[in-house]
């Protein structure tokens, strides 16, 4: 079996007297998308960015492609492209004179021109960059962090204040450099993104790892169906492991009264509603 | 890329971005320029005080170029997180801060270099005296104690607001103590050894020995002395307390 692309051994981070990371423990395959999602506060920036080598982190191990981040090695930085949580540009610089001009700085970049069409930046080539929307400036992120043709990509937050269109225009990058075998390993307190983009999702709470897996595995754990339907006007829910019975049941008995099941449904929990679970506070 | 070819790279980005920048062209191409002029026209251009005057601006545009924008500009990129995105790609950090450098080096020279024309050709002052070697040597002084306490300052600076105000504290006292705009042979014995504490002085002395005096380095080694110290001193601290975030 190849080698992971990114191992985590349950990394501890404090700041102060503050434990950010508790004990975290996963992995990413090579060719993954693996998305960290919590709510703010969690610990996924701060677990990235030990990740990116920016931080040191307190306690445990991490690899990525092979090497300790906290080495601070530029062999690694060559093969790794970042979007921070935050960062800026030169502000009079134009979008395509900054994608040109961080280009040189790796011994295979991709082409500049197809990087920002990549990101859907065509259009704003020659703005500068301080001219940019917050979206904008989010995709000349995407495309600064691209444009080495990194084997590995973090993302942390990266669609945090999108507008809907926008956030399926960045998804469908991210699809894209699954495509081309890229790993990505993105945080995100949005569940639908999560849910849509990763192969496998870990939902991150206090510093904890609370639950791991494939977005639908990780509904199926707890999953029970729900079936809910109208009586009188009535909401009606049910929730059962098997529904073929209860079903057979519900209509047997709704058919002998000479009614209808007025709005009858059968769905399975969302992520969403694993997420809301897992992350709620436990009654005391 | 070599690093070299990285550095010069940097080199010729950081140009271009600051002739976009007005307020940037402005306060290190113009000011001192304007100070010379305004000054000039105000006290009168009787040679003797073009003799102070014209290496008091020069050693100005020094400290402008070097102290004052280092400290500007390092605030601004470490706010924007700029620094932190360089920190992550494989730029090396000596071609990107030798690009910025070299960009502040280039203003300096630049502006000292129009200082003594301005001076010969405007205002008439003998060149007969021009040591080129050692207004080379001086700016050089100058520039790298200027350059690296500009970026130390940057570290004590919290934000970008508040910039002006760290930086203008310790310009400010310093060009009025310094014999950058008249004789300070006079100033009361606090100032005057406050001003020799200081490095403006010592840049503005040794660049009054190349321009106009004509006395050769070796009659201000104790100035050289000086800004070797402060250099020494701005490397320490600049490197010591440095933030990229
Ligand atoms: N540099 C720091 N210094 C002190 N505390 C920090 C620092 N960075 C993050 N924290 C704290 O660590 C916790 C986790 O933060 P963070 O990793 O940013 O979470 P997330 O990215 O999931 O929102 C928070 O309580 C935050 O306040
Ligand atoms: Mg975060």
């Amino acid at each position: 079996m190849p080698e992971a692309a990114i191992s985590v051994r349950d990394l501890r981070k404090s700041y102060g007297s503050v434990e950010a990371v508790r004990g975290i423990s996963f992995d990413v395959a090579r060719g993954e998308i693996f998305g960290l999602l919590g709510p703010n506060g969690a610990g996924k920036t701060t677990t990235v960015e030990i990740l990116e080598g920016y931080r040191k982190r307190s306690g445990g191990d991490v690899s990525v492609l092979g090497s300790d981040p906290a080495a601070r090695d530029r062999g690694l930085r060559k093969r790794v492209g970042i979007v921070l949580q935050s960062s800026g540009f030169y502000p009079r610089a134009t979008v395509r004179e900054s994608v040109e001009h961080m280009a040189a700085v790796y011994p295979a970049p991709r082409d500049p021109s197809e990087t920002i069409a990549l990101v859907g930046l065509e259009e704003k080539r020659d703005t500068r960059a301080g001219k940019l929307s917050g979206g904008q400036r989010r995709r000349l992120d995407l495309a600064l962090a691209l444009v080495g043709d990194p084997e590995l990509i973090f993302l942390d937050e990266p669609t945090t204040g999108f507008d809907p269109a926008a956030r399926r225009t960045a998804w469908g990058v991210v699809r894209k450099l699954k495509e081309l075998g890229k790993t990505v390993l993105l945080t995100t307190h949005y569940l639908d993104e999560a849910q849509s983009l990763s192969d496998r999702v870990a939902i991150v709470k206090d510093g904890l790892l609370i639950a791991q897996g494939p977005p639908s595995e990780l509904s199926a754990d707890r999953a029970r169906y729900r079936i809910s339907y109208r009586r009188n006007g009535q909401l009606a829910q049910h929730e059962t492991d098997d529904p073929t019975e209860l079903l057979h049941r519900l209509t047997g008995e709704a058919l002998e009264r000479g009614e209808r099941l007025e709005d009858l449904s059968v769905s399975r929990p969302t992520l969403e509603d694993v997420y809301l679970d897992l992350t709620s506070e436990e009654p005391s | 890329m070599s690093t070299g070819a990285l550095l010069w790279r940097q080199f010729r980005f950081e140009r271009r971005m600051f002739w976009r920048n007005p307020s940037a062209a402005f306060f290190n191409f113009a000011l001192p320029l304007i100070f010379l002029f305004l000054i000039a026209s105000v006290f009168g251009s009787k040679t003797k005080d073009l003799n102070t005057l014209v290496p008091g601006i020069a050693g100005l545009a020094v400290m402008t170029t070097t102290f004052t924008a280092l400290a500007f500009n390092i605030t601004f990129l470490r706010e924007q997180g700029i620094l932190k995105r360089v920190r992550g790609t494989p730029m090396p950090p000596v071609a990107y801060f030798g690009g910025l450098l070299a960009n502040a080096v280039a203003n300096a020279v630049v502006q000292v270099a129009l200082v003594v024309v301005i001076g010969h050709v405007v205002y008439g002052l003998t060149w007969r005296h021009l040591d080129v070697l050692e207004l080379a040597v001086f700016t050089l002084a100058g520039v790298v104690a200027f350059g690296s306490l500009g970026i130390a300052m940057s570290h004590a600076i919290p934000n970008f607001d508040a910039a002006p105000a760290y930086v203008n504290a310790v310009f400010l006292p310093m060009i009025f103590i310094s014999g950058t705009f008249y004789s300070t042979s006079s100033l009361p014995g606090v100032l005057d050894a406050a001003a020799r504490a200081l490095p403006l002085k010592h840049v503005i002395d040794g660049l009054r020995a190349a321009i106009v005096t004509g006395s050769g380095i070796g009659h201000h080694v104790g100035a050289l002395l000086a800004l070797v110290a402060w250099s020494i001193g701005g490397v320490t601290l600049a490197v010591r307390f440095f933030r990229w975030e």
